[in-house]
């Protein structure tokens, strides 16, 4: 699966876990950068990734990514 | 049911229309969704709760700090959530030697809490049970030796249900339950845990709120009286019109082994005070032969209180069955193998409860097990003779429609009515009954047995409790007055309910000559009724309008002193 691929549908699990359709991700992305992705909400996300991509992250890689592209970085190790 | 992430998006609903609860919710570990769970899954009930979330790992100070925040929200139900996870960090804590007193001292504490709480406030407690933890340090080997956590934690749970038993306010919400029924790797997830303190899954927090809400639901009087089952492939298995007596499926062979244990099932479920039904496309003879010949078959016609077996649709068969047991459909549930008729029974009657049966009738008791559809917050001896007094009702409907004048059907009654105040005794039946009752229930306040106690001895406060016999049966304990004295002129009615099984048989006018004439007596002028409307007690809307009271604003009126006995059937025991 390709990086960009991976980020959409990443973008859909963030606009359904966060209930609100306006957000649009980009590799640059930081948790600052988009309303109500607080520390609580990050696990619910995570939690979903793993079941999109049926993968499971370390819980450190989980506080490690700095933005949505070392995040996808992770999930495309797992995957492939 | 829905997963975590729905019932999220619940919380944006309007909950203005629901029933509102004030829940306290304390936790040793992080419990924001476990809240979030809760308060959604509660829109799913129709429950409003308001929680009020304790700060992380606050329980002994809210509890034991009279002045907290706690005690000043003043919850109706508290919830207290110690992990199994910390529990076991106690146990690390100990040296060797102290180890088999964990269970102990753990239960010392909850015994300080539930005191604690007791003496500041008249809550209920969900105190959450131990899933467990098997460090395997011992290997199997643990169960002999008493040190070891798992044999300490599993005293601990024994001791709890021990507890519970004996404080009619404890409840426990039964996780370790939960984690049996899931697994321990889907209840548990060592990253979540890792980040957030949180020793519940995602994906297990909407059954745990799920199994909590029943709880809280049941206490609030919303549970399953009745259970309606159809007979082919449900019962047995085959047609008993087509494969006759001898080749249904029934006993220790094959399938019908399913069939046995699932009838295991429901007579237990008869036991505990479930209505059994049978609501069947069949002759009526031919269905009830399996009943009265077949040597495995478990369940007998004693057991079910409404035996319905004709060719009409299978809906008005179940609004026949309602008007006879006189119960709301939303305590009904409805099994059958056959999907087209689950269907037109829930197009028909939305409220019912049709469990989507399993095609394979091996499956049938797991996944009934896995629903929790019987919930309860109460359990008495009356319990178990309620189908006997059903099977009653039927018949006297029958005699019923012999008589021309209704005085002469009530008179051939010859009903008798034992009227004694609250006492230890009773208390279990009256708190149940204030749980039950939702139609015949001017005011809906509900009272546990705790409650009921603290009633007995209490000065100005004057209780009834009212039996109904008669020809045909004992009705047992039907109906609960609570007054209070309001001034030295005026006894307020703050509790008038009955059981919906005693309709139309005088018991209204028997009660009321009966705390007309107390008030009399003790000088009052004045007996005060309010009628509180819910979504269920319309029945009474004009209660006391029909009783003769007068309407002053929202309350209702009757002098007593020019009050005349209305005219009943039923003579005082």
């Amino acid at each position: 699966m390709e990086k960009d691929e991976i980020l959409k549908k990443v973008n859909d699990i963030f606009i359904d876990i966060l209930d609100n359709k306006d957000i649009v991700l980009t590799y640059n992305t930081t948790a600052n950068d988009v309303e109500d992705w607080d520390s609580l909400n990050h696990i619910q996300l995570v939690v979903a990734i793993e079941k999109q991509f049926k993968i499971r992250f370390t819980s450190q890689e989980i506080q490690r990514w700095n933005n949505v592209g070392e995040m996808l970085n992770s999930i495309m190790t797992k995957i492939t | 049911m829905k997963i975590f992430s729905e019932l999220k998006k619940n919380l944006k609903n309007d909950f203005s229309n629901l029933k509102s609860i004030k829940v306290a919710l304390l936790g040793d570990t992080a419990t924001q969704f476990l809240k979030q769970a809760l308060r959604g899954t509660g829109f799913e009930y129709g429950l409003d709760l308001q929680i009020w979330e304790a700060d992380f790992n606050q329980i002994e100070r809210q509890i034991f700090d009279p002045a907290s925040e706690l005690f000043e929200f003043a919850p109706e139900i508290i919830i207290i959530f110690q992990s199994s996870h910390k529990l076991l960090g106690k146990y690390n804590k100990l040296k060797p030697l102290q180890q088999n007193s964990l269970a102990e001292n753990q239960l010392d504490l909850i015994n300080n809490l539930y005191s604690g709480i007791k003496e500041n406030l008249n809550a209920k407690i969900i105190y959450y049970n131990y899933a467990e933890i098997n460090d395997a340090v011992f290997g199997n080997y643990a169960n002999k030796v008493e040190q070891s956590f798992l044999f300490q934690l599993r005293k601990l749970n024994y001791e709890l249900m021990v507890f519970a038993g004996k404080n009619t306010n404890f409840f426990i919400g039964d996780l370790s339950s939960i984690q049996n029924q899931v697994g321990k790797p889907a209840m548990f997830q060592t990253s979540i845990y890792i980040n957030t303190e949180m020793v519940l899954s995602i994906d297990v927090l909407p059954l745990v709120a799920a199994r909590t809400v029943d709880l809280i639901g049941a206490l609030y009087g919303k549970f399953k009286k009745c259970l309606i089952l159809d007979l082919d492939n449900t019962m047995w298995g085959g047609i008993i019109g087509d494969d006759g007596l001898e080749s249904i499926q029934l006993g220790n062979l094959g399938i019908g082994k399913a069939f046995t244990e699932f009838q295991y099932w429901i007579k237990k479920l008869k036991n505990r005070g479930i209505i059994i039904a049978v609501c069947s496309k069949n002759n009526e003879n031919i269905a009830k032969e399996p009943f009265e010949k077949h040597p495995d078959m478990v369940l007998k016609l004693d057991d079910i209180a409404v035996f319905k077996a004709n060719w009409d649709n299978k809906a008005e068969n179940i609004n026949q069955i309602q008007t006879i047991l006189n119960i709301g459909f939303d305590s009904m549930i409805f099994l059958d193998d056959n999907p087209f008729e689950r269907n037109i029974v829930r197009e028909n009657i939305p409220a019912i409860s049709v469990p989507e049966l399993p095609e394979d009738p091996a499956d049938y008791l797991e996944y009934l097990y896995s629903l929790n559809l019987f919930e309860t917050a109460s359990f008495s001896v009356e319990d178990s003779e309620r189908t006997k007094q059903y099977q009653v009702d039927a018949q006297r409907v029958i005699l019923k429609s012999s008589f021309i004048n209704e005085g002469d059907f009530l008179r051939s009654l010859n009903m008798v009515s034992v009227v004694e105040p609250f006492n230890t005794f009773n208390t279990p039946r009256v708190a149940q009954l204030s749980q039950r009752s939702n139609q015949f229930n001017l005011r809906t306040v509900r009272y546990t047995e705790a409650d009921i106690e603290l009633l007995i001895n209490k000065e100005d406060v004057f209780t009834y409790t009212f039996t109904l016999e008669d020809q045909f049966g004992d009705n047992g304990l039907i109906c609960i007055i609570i007054l209070k004295k309001e001034n030295s002129e005026t006894l307020f009615i703050d509790t008038w309910l009955m059981s919906c099984r005693v309709l139309k048989r005088g018991m209204e006018e028997f009660t009321l000559n009966t705390i007309s004439n107390f008030a009399k007596q003790a000088g009052y002028a004045w007996l005060k009724g309010e009628y509180i409307p819910t979504s269920k007690n319309e029945m009474v809307k004009n209660h006391y309008l029909d009783l003769g009271f007068k309407q002053e604003g929202k309350f209702w009126l009757l002098d007593v002193m020019n009050y005349e006995n209305k005219t009943c059937f039923i003579d005082r025991k």
